[in-house]
């Protein structure tokens, strides 16, 4: 039985990729819809990687990005992390609320509500991939947000699957804006190693 | 020249002056820093979880506040220091996330500064210092010259301890 992702073979790895790739096309869909604007995305990238390894891609340990972090119940349960750069909010931001931010700073309560908004119908668009495809029916909190350094906001994913493995589902997308803006967001999928045999053995590849 | 000696996460180290040892963006996690005054040795761990004893994988001791402790004693001790001279210092455990709140299984940086704490009371070694809990990012650095704790947060400047 596969105890962590360490383990898993190359199908397995493959038909989580498909599950990103398919929540990924969700989410520039409904992000478009959301900034109403245009938004292409660039083929994600769906990798299983240590999750010490998500700092450098970040900018390094101290760089200053904002956290988005969901628990899944029913009969999925784990976690759930979205990680933007400081462009990926301020492009939220300014364009959804109509303002014209460059720093963390100036951000204000509306403007963290509306980020954990965008956080919201990201997390539905990739929940939502998984449960057509599993038919499982899965849950999402309501969304934690913190702005600080990417080490410490990844400690917490870190810490939750620590006692199982290091490695974790990441995937990095590219959001192509008409005008030419291009911001990368970020997403940690770690489902508790019992629900991810579930997802594995309906999907008709667990070990 | 000083050189810095950077601990990754569930690692640690010890140094001589004139290095320092540093630890990045430490959230949940807790540094466990040990000096001992008399040799000019410090030693510092990055843990990410309290006990050994309630992890699957105990591959990698650095990881657990009890072993990592028990470990960075080990290697002071071969560096000259003694354990009846060490003093403690310790920093991080935040709680990063709102939601963590009312959650056992996700405030778990108060319970990694509770076990850091346990396995040092019961060594005999005391907690001299702290910067623990809130709910921000810290970035740590050990001086042996000093064991002064410098530690770092974005939005709460530079302090020592």
């Amino acid at each position: 039985m596969t105890e962590n992702y360490d383990n898993l073979n190359d199908l397995q790895i493959d038909v989580l990729k498909e599950i990103g790739n398919i929540g990924a096309g969700n989410a520039a869909t409904t992000l478009s819809m959301m900034l109403s604007k245009k938004v292409d995305m660039s083929v994600p990238q769906v990798r299983i990687i240590d999750i010490q390894e998500i700092a450098n891609i970040l900018g390094g340990p101290e760089n200053q990005v904002v956290g988005i972090l969901f628990t899944l119940s029913k009969d999925i349960e784990g976690m759930m992390m979205f990680i933007l750069k400081q462009e990926f909010a301020h492009l939220v931001v300014n364009q959804l609320m109509g303002r014209d931010l460059e720093s963390f700073n100036d951000f204000e309560e509306m403007d963290l509500s509306a980020l954990k908004e965008i956080g919201n119908i990201m997390a539905a668009s990739y929940v939502n991939a998984i449960s057509s495809l599993t038919n499982f029916g899965i849950g999402i909190s309501v969304p934690g947000i913190a702005i600080d350094m990417a080490g410490a906001i990844l400690s917490v994913p870190a810490i939750q699957f620590g006692k199982i493995g290091d490695k974790v589902l990441f995937i990095e997308e590219e959001f192509i804006g008409g005008d030419g803006e291009n911001v990368n967001s970020y997403l940690i999928l770690i489902p508790e190693i019992d629900s991810l045999h579930k997802i594995l053995k309906i999907l008709g590849v667990e070990l | 020249m000083s050189k810095p000696i950077i601990i990754g996460i569930s690692d640690l180290n010890i140094a001589l002056p004139p290095d320092v040892l540093i630890t990045y963006a430490l959230g949940s996690c807790v540094g466990i820093c040990l000096y001992d005054k008399a040799v000019k040795v410090a030693g510092l761990a990055h843990v990410m979880l309290p006990l050994s004893s309630e992890a699957k994988d105990i591959s990698n001791l650095m990881k657990f506040a009890d072993t990592a402790t028990l470990e960075l004693i080990k290697r002071m001790e071969k560096a000259g220091a003694s354990r009846r001279r060490l003093v403690a210092k310790l920093a991080g455990g935040a709680q990063m996330f709102a939601l963590q709140e009312g959650n056992e299984a996700l405030n778990i940086g108060k319970r990694n500064v509770i076990a850091a704490k346990k396995i040092l009371k019961s060594l005999n070694i005391k907690i001299i210092a702290e910067d623990t809990g809130l709910n921000y990012g810290r970035t740590i650095e050990l001086s042996p010259e000093t064991g002064v704790l410098k530690v770092k947060a974005i939005a709460h400047g530079i302090k020592e301890i």
